[in-house]
Order: structure tokens, then C-alpha cells, then sequence
């Protein structure tokens, strides 16, 4: 940590690596198994009873028979047996925290301290098939007339759309972005996904038919729910959490004061990486996965230094533990215990935050008294987002803690409207989480429609 | 390190690891590196006559059985005997015992079934300074389309008359190869003693297809779209070459008759089980075809390193121990009671067990205590069967317990006996003797 100097002047630019290093850096952060890796590892799948690997999944994927399959060197059985339970298995492959989900609940830990790679595995199966002649493996039922409205096309609105489809219903998708694909597209650290694996696997989804995708399409007002509960036998509120929480300090409008989420998207949505300014040193405020997909993407940029601050200590971040060695062992600092108290700045441009030390004092953070100051070019706000819309609750939805109330099966408090993924409130803000909703919503509003 | 020489029907050698007749032992430079690597003899393969000598495909002679991680789990072969001239053979075999005198030199041989061929090689083989030879009765493939090898070894009469010739023509020890494609082993083993063999070596390999090819719908393997039963061997024939070897060991009419055990030896463990069984040495080929000469060394210093463990300073000292305690079924002890243990503290709740014992056992396995996962074996259930503990991917986590007399059997309600009781005086058996 340095005291601050008037003398420093910003330092923000773009091109701060070599040519060809971009391509390099922003490669698969976890390359694709080979065939006979795959075999190999899949040997070690015990075939457990009643796997608790599948109880740990919220999807509830049957892990050993697809793990079973690409033994017997059936990868496109594999791939059914996840896509079944999971129609976004390929994305969750990549970005799930196995290590605290279906990896940590398999047998071989207990017995070799080393789980089965579970996720890499699917993502074997997945691949292959989505690389296959034939990449569809399921048929829609016959037409049954009935149209669904969702709202959002990031991963728990294309679950409920995919898994509607299949079930013969009709369903139009509604998004504000550009693009389909939520999160997916536009909050996930380049790495985690190249190949524009985002939109491959969407095309792959709306390839089954009965899909219908609208961009640009904003949930501003209650007549615009009211009208789609009108032309429409169901909706399904997928809309994700739209506006970030602010730090409420001083100096958080200066220049280079940003929302991590906007520079996960505009990074992802760049085609040329040399092209994105990047502060000589950054610092990233939170502790989830956004401030980690943040702040190893500055460093891959070419930031000198990149600090994540937190106000808690290291075991209520809520960035896997995995996730924390990937930040550091990309030359990311992580700090805990500092809460921001101001953005300093000179000439309307941010030039680091000043942190006020926190302790636990009867199980509630309090500041020590003590202050600390890191300086920055660029600071990454990621201190969590929330769901924000004004519409909701002038529609009467009930609400919990900020998000929409719901049923077990995702239905809220407005009859023919459900809600899953992170909007819908008590859940872990997972991808898989948010697939299970979406799958579960479409089951539930077939069975509605059934009655 | 314990001695491992052994003196088979009068052959030294300084261990009992022998190379069978196989690929690995068909010329000079193979037998002189496997030599080299410390093999104690090997059985030079086969030789036919003289004259043109046999062809083999060129396509491929081998096919496997795999494990989906590609460990060779049984092995198939489709090859004839030596492909080379019978004169080369014969001088190299001379040059390798005259290099290797200490060394084990066996010669396989496989002509016509007439008196005259046979005596006609054995002049021949008894100039090369060779230990002894093995008559291959074995081969089940190729040669057997034409009379010969396991053509004869399926005929006890061929078997004798051939041995006798052999005996009469040859001052070299007989060693007679036993094809395991009969219905009982002990008949060709008790021909070829009445023969005069000094010996027998079981087992061949047997008839086998590796599979078919999901894509082309050909055998496996095919050479050029047509396939030929092979012979087959590897880790999968051994319990088939043991139990061969035991029906000859505990057999009263043949019951000493020197064995070279062969089939499915790779590991020290596997030439125990054969010399714990009766058999003086082992031959091996699969291993080697797959590890190199060098696997000889493990198995050498895995069987030296046992005998230390447990004592034995020669093999003498368990050649054999273990054939008394292989019976018929009907002398099994109705009167014992096993009951499997699960070790909680090893155990990795996989369920395996439980879901092996439910769907294809005796349900005595449960899955839940107070709520949770959790293994057990529901003694009341229980027959000893074993399966659990085979499943279990954890070593010793599950074992079976012998309940001692007195103690009761749950699944029964009886109380365990100290008598012995079998079938042969069992209540339900209408042949029943009386105790």
C-alpha cells in the first residue's frame, strides 16, 4: 500500500500487452479433456448408489450414468443423460463451483482426498456432442396450442423456454440486452467461456424449435406484465438482478469508478481485447465471483497491480475458495476487513480508495478506527447487485428480502406467473440454481395447464 | 533374498520363470535379451518339420479384452508355430544353451501325428544341447484345422501314443503342453503320464473372438473382413489354468505328476497361486508381450521378498500346500456361518454394496441410520455370499466374519456347531449317508 501522491498522474490505457499475448491470456482457463483423459478419469467413477454427487446437483443430473456412458465410450448418451436434467449442462460444465457441489459430495474425496472431475467430465460430453453431425437429441411434443411468456433469456428463462418446448408449448422469450444468453453472455470472465460457447450453446437450445427470441425488450411498466398475462396462458420472470448496489461513498461518480458487472460485459462483448483501457493499478470492492472475474481480467489485460478488498474475513467470501486461489495465482491481492470510505480523486479522475478497517465486534462489523489507502487508476465495484424494478411491486408481487416471493415450484404471488433464477428470492445466485428454477417453473406451469 | 532355483524334472534353472513357447521366445535375439533380463528358461516356440515352413497373416495376430482405461485384461492370438526354417531354429537354440548354460532350454514341437516325423525332429533337437521338449497338444488354432496340435490334445490315445514315441525316440525329459478346450483336464493329464511324460504344462489357450467391430460388422480381429477363432490367455484365463492345474494336482491317478503352470502369470502373485497348487514352474507370455522382459524382475523379487516373509527357504516349502484344501462341494461345512462387517471408519459411502446385495443378493445391506446414508449389514439377512466385500471399492472395509460355534446365526435362529456336516449326510440330500 502506497500513501497518496498528487504527483501520480492516471494511468489508464489499452494495449498494454504484446499483440498476441490477448489470445493467450483470455484462452480456456480449463482445457477440454481429451478422449482418453475422459476414459481415464472416468475409471475412477465408483457408480456410487443413490450418488450423492447427483443429490448434491440442483439439476440433479445422473452423474454416474454419464460419467458410466463415456467409459463405455458412449460420449453421446452422456450428453443425453445431462442435457435431460440440465438443457444448460455445457455452460454449468464450465462455470459451476463443482468443488462445492456435485465434487465435493463424491465418494472419492472421502476415500482419496481427489473427487472425480465431474464438471470437466460434462464438459467432455457436452462438447462432443454440440461438435458432433447431430448435435439435437430431443423432440418436441405435439403442439399444445399454449403460449408462454418469459422474461429474461439468461439461463433460467432458456431453461423454462427449452424445457416448455419440449413439452409442445410455444414460448417468446423477452430480454433488454442485445443479446440472449443473460449472465452468460455478458457476466462471465472471458476465460471461462471462449468460443462464443454462449451463443453456441443458445443456437443449440432454440435449435429444438417453438422458441422465440425478442431483444430490446424492457419490463418498464405494469401494463406491459399485464398485457403479457393477457396474451399469454403463463409468464415466467427470469429477469435476473439488474442494478448493482452502490458503495454510498464519497467519490463513487468520479471517472474510473465503474460496476464490475459493465466491465465483465463490455470485455466480453469486445471483440479485441487490445482495444480495452486498463488502469496501471485496480481495485476491485466485494468478494464474490464478479469482483474475482473482475479483477483476474484486469490483470490479464495487463494491470500491474489488482487489489480485491473485502470487509469480511476470508471464509464469508462469497467467491469459492477455488475461485480465491485462481485470483491469487493470478497475481490478484486479496485483502479482508477493509469497508471503503471514499474514492479519492484529482481532476474528476479516481486515483485510489481510502478503506476503514473492520472488526467483528459482538458478531456485527464495526470500523476499528484504523484506515488504509490503496491506490488506483481504475476501481471495480462488485459488492453485489439487486433486482430494483419498480414494476414489481407496483404489480403486487409479494416480495422477500428484495426478491420475488415464490413457491416451492417457482409460482409467485400473481396467479399464472411464475419466477426462478436470481431474482427469485432464497436462492444461492447460481447458474445451475438458477437452470433448476427455470426446468422446475416449466414443469410447474405444465402441470397447471393440465389441470 | 530367498533362493528361487528350481529343479523341474531334472532341468535347472535359477528361477521358476519360464517364457512359454510363444512369440517372445521364436529366435536367438529375443531368448538371448530375455536372458539377459533374467528369465530362468524359456520354451523356444514351436518347431515343425523340416521342409517349408508354415506362413502366418500379415494382417493382425492379436486381439484383447480391455478395461475401458486399456489395461489388457485378456489377450488372443491367432499365430502359428515358428515361421522360420527349421535349421536356423536348431542353431540358435544350439548357440543360446552353449551362451546361457545355466538356463532352462525347452523346445516345443508340433509335427504330423506319424511315428516317423516325430522321431525325425527329436534326432534333431537332442543334437542342440536343449534341457527338454514340449509337445505342443495344446495350439487351438491353425495347426489344429490340420491334425495337429489341439487335434491330438483333444484324444487321450493320440496323447499317449505320441508320448510314448517321444519317450522311446528321445533321452530328453517329455513335458506334455495340455489344451484347456476339453471337458475334463484329467483325462489328457492322465493319458499323457500313461505315456511316459515326465511332465505336463496346462494350459494352452482357448478358443476365443475378442468381439466385433460395431462399425465395419466384422470379427474381431479380421484380417481383411475375415476373422479365425484365436487362442486366449492373459490376467482373465488364470482361475480357468488353476482350477486345471488343481483337478491334476488333487487327482489320485495323476496326483504328482510334475505341472508347469500356465496362464494369466504377470505378477509373483500369480505364480504363488499356480506353485501353491502343485506346479513346479510357470510360463508366462501375455505379461511379457505387454510389460518387456523386465517384468521378470518384479515377479522374481516379489515371490523371493514373500518367502522371506513368511519363512520358506525353497518353494518346497509351499510347492503344493494349498491342493489339500481343494474339495469336492459336497465335503464343504454346511455347519459354518460367515456374516459380512462393514468398517464404518473406511467406509466411503458409495453404496455399492447395498445396492449390489439389494438388487441381486439377500437385502442385508441397509442404507440409512437415524436419517442418514449409512451402510450396514443386517445380520438376519445375511448369507456369507461375499459379494459385498468384491464390490466394495475399498480394501478391507468389508469382511466377513466367521460366527464361532455357540454363537447364534440371526438369519437362521440356529446356534453354530463345532461339528462338521456336509452334504453328502445333509437331511435334504436323498443320497445322504449317515453321519
Amino acid at each position: 500500500m502506497s500513501t497518496p501522491s498528487f504527483s501520480e498522474i492516471s494511468d489508464i490505457r489499452p494495449g498494454r500487452l504484446g499483440a498476441g499475448d490477448y489470445a493467450l491470456r483470455f484462452a480456456d482457463a480449463s482445457p477440454r479433456l481429451s478422449s482418453a483423459q475422459a476414459v481415464l478419469e472416468a475409471e475412477r467413477c465408483l457408480y456410487c448408489y443413490d450418488a450423492p454427487c447427483t443429490t448434491a446437483c440442483p439439476t440433479g443430473i445422473d452423474v454416474p450414468s454419464f460419467i458410466r456412458r463415456i467409459a463405455d465410450g458412449n460420449v453421446r448418451g452422456a450428453a443425453r443423460t445431462i442435457l435431460a436434467s440440465n438443457p444448460l449442462g455445457g455452460m454449468c460444465a464450465r462455470v459451476c463451483p463443482t468443488e462445492t457441489l456435485c465434487e465435493e459430495a463424491c465418494v472419492r474425496t472421502t476415500q482419496e482426498g481427489k473427487p472425480v472431475a465431474i464438471g470437466r467430465l460434462q464438459r467432455h460430453a457436452v462438447d462432443a456432442l454440440m461438435d458432433s453431425g447431430q448435435p439435437q437429441l430431443f423432440t418436441r411434443a405435439a403442439p399444445t396450442g399454449r403460449r408462454v411468456a418469459v422474461v429474461g433469456a439468461g439461463p433460467a428463462g432458456l431453461a423454462c423456454a427449452h424445457t416448455l418446448a419440449l413439452l409442445g408449448h410455444d414460448v417468446v422469450v423477452f430480454d433488454a440486452r442485445a443479446k440472449a444468453g443473460g449472465l452468460n453472455e455478458y457476466g462471465l470472465a472471458a476465460y471461462k467461456t471462449p468460443g462464443d460457447f454462449a451463443q453456441r450453446e443458445l443456437q443449440w437450445l432454440l435449435a429444438v424449435g417453438g422458441i422465440e427470441i425478442r431483444t430490446g425488450w424492457k419490463l418498464e411498466s405494469v401494463a406491459q406484465l399485464d398485457e403479457l398475462r393477457r396474451d399469454y396462458s403463463a409468464v415466467f420472470l427470469g429477469m435476473g438482478l439488474a442494478t448493482t448496489h452502490p458503495l454510498g461513498v464519497p467519490g463513487e461518480a468520479l471517472a474510473g469508478v465503474e460496476d464490475a458487472v459493465d466491465f465483465i460485459a463490455r470485455l466480453r462483448q469486445c471483440e479485441d481485447k487490445s482495444q480495452l483501457a486498463i488502469g496501471r493499478r485496480v481495485v476491485v470492492i466485494g468478494g464474490g465471483m464478479t469482483a474475482v472475474d473482475a479483477a483476474v481480467q484486469s490483470r490479464l489485460l495487463g494491470a500491474e497491480s489488482v487489489h480485491i478488498v473485502y470487509r469480511r474475513g476470508p471464509e464469508t467470501m462469497s467467491a469459492s475458495v477455488d475461485e480465491q486461489h485462481w485470483a491469487q495465482t493470478h497475481g490478484v491481492t486479496i485483502h479482508h476487513w477493509l469497508a471503503p470510505a471514499e474514492v479519492s480523486g484529482q481532476d474528476g479522475q479516481a486515483s485510489g480508495v481510502a478503506f476503514a478497517r473492520q472488526a467483528l465486534v459482538d458478531g456485527r462489523l464495526q470500523a476499528t478506527g484504523e484506515t488504509e489507502f490503496i491506490a488506483a487508476d481504475m476501481v471495480f465495484k462488485a459488492i453485489g447487485q439487486k433486482l430494483g424494478n419498480p414494476v414489481l411491486l407496483d404489480a403486487g408481487f409479494a416480495m422477500d428480502g428484495g426478491r420475488l416471493a415464490t413457491a416451492e415450484d417457482g409460482a409467485t404471488s400473481l396467479p399464472g406467473v411464475w419466477a426462478g433464477g436470481d431474482c427469485r428470492a432464497g436462492g444461492l445466485d447460481l447458474t445451475v440454481e438458477a437452470v433448476a428454477h427455470g426446468k422446475c417453473a416449466a414443469e410447474a406451469i405444465h402441470a397447471h395447464f393440465s389441470r | 533374498m530367498a533362493n528361487l532355483h528350481t529343479s523341474f524334472i531334472g532341468i535347472q534353472s535359477p528361477n521358476p520363470f519360464w517364457l512359454a513357447s510363444a512369440p517372445p521366445t521364436d529366435k536367438a535375439y529375443n531368448v538371448n535379451r530375455a536372458f539377459e533380463a533374467g528369465w530362468g528358461g524359456v520354451v523356444w516356440k514351436t518347431l515343425g518339420e523340416a521342409g517349408p515352413p508354415v506362413v502366418n497373416v500379415n494382417g493382425p495376430r492379436y486381439g484383447a479384452l480391455m478395461s475401458p482405461d486399456r489395461r489388457l485384461l485378456g489377450f488372443n492370438n491367432i499365430e502359428l508355430i515358428t515361421d522360420r526354417d527349421l535349421e536356423v531354429n536348431l542353431r540358435e537354440i544350439t548357440q543360446i544353451k552353449r551362451c546361457w548354460p545355466d538356463r532352462a532350454m525347452i523346445v516345443s514341437l508340433m509335427v504330423p501325428c506319424e511315428e516317423a516325423s516325430w522321431k525325425a525332429i527329436l534326432a534333431r533337437v537332442n543334437d542342440t544341447g536343449a534341457d527338454g521338449i514340449e509337445l505342443n497338444f495344446g495350439c487351438p488354432h491353425g495347426m489344429s484345422e490340420r491334425g495337429m496340435g489341439a487335434a491330438v490334445g483333444q484324444v487321450p490315445e493320440y496323447i499317449q501314443m505320441v508320448t510314448e514315441w517321444c519317450k522311446h525316440y528321445s533321452r530328453l525329459p517329455v513335458i506334455v503342453k495340455l489344451t484347456p478346450n476339453i471337458s475334463d483336464i484329467r483325462q489328457p493329464a492322465r493319458a499323457a503320464q500313461r505315456g511316459g511324460a515326465d511332465a505336463v504344462s496346462l494350459i494352452n489357450t482357448i478358443n476365443s473372438i475378442v468381439g466385433v467391430d460395431p462399425y465395419s460388422l466384422t470379427m474381431l480381429p479380421s484380417t481383411g473382413g475375415l476373422g479365425s477363432h484365436g487362442g486366449y490367455c492373459g490376467p482373465a484365463v488364470k482361475p480357468i489354468a488353476l482350477n486345471m492345474v488343481a483337478e491334476i494336482a488333487r487327482d489320485p491317478q495323476t496326483a504328482g505328476l510334475p505341472i508347469s503352470g500356465i496362464g494369466g502369470v504377470g505378477s509373483w502373485r500369480d505364480a504363488f497361486d499356480f506353485i501353491a497348487l502343485g506346479a513346479g514352474t510357470v510360463q508366462v507370455c501375455t505379461a511379457a508381450m505387454v510389460h518387456g522382459f523386465k517384468i521378470v524382475q518384479e515377479m522374481s523379487s516379489g515371490l523371493s521378498d514373500y518367502m522371506d516373509e513368511m519363512g520358506f527357504t525353497s518353494m518346497d516349502d509351499f510347492r503344493g500346500r494349498a491342493v489339500p484344501t481343494v474339495a469336492d462341494w459336497r465335503k464343504l461345512n454346511l455347519n459354518h456361518v460367515s456374516k459380512a462387517v462393514i468398517n464404518q471408519d473406511s467406509c466411503i459411502s458409495c453404496g455399492r454394496c447395498h445396492i449390489a446385495c439389494e438388487d441381486t443378493s439377500h437385502q442385508a445391506i441397509s442404507t440409512l441410520k437415524d436419517g442418514k446414508r449409512h451402510f450396514e449389514v443386517k445380520e438376519d439377512e445375511c448369507v456369507g455370499c461375499n459379494l459385498c466385500t468384491l464390490v466394495c471399492p475399498v480394501p478391507e472395509c468389508i469382511t466377513l466374519r466367521n460366527l464361532q460355534p455357540g454363537e447364534k446365526d440371526l438369519r437362521t435362529g440356529r446356534i453354530v456347531s463345532d461339528q462338521h456336516a456336509d452334504w453328502t449326510t445333509h437331511a435334504n440330500n436323498p443320497m445322504r449317508v449317515s453321519a
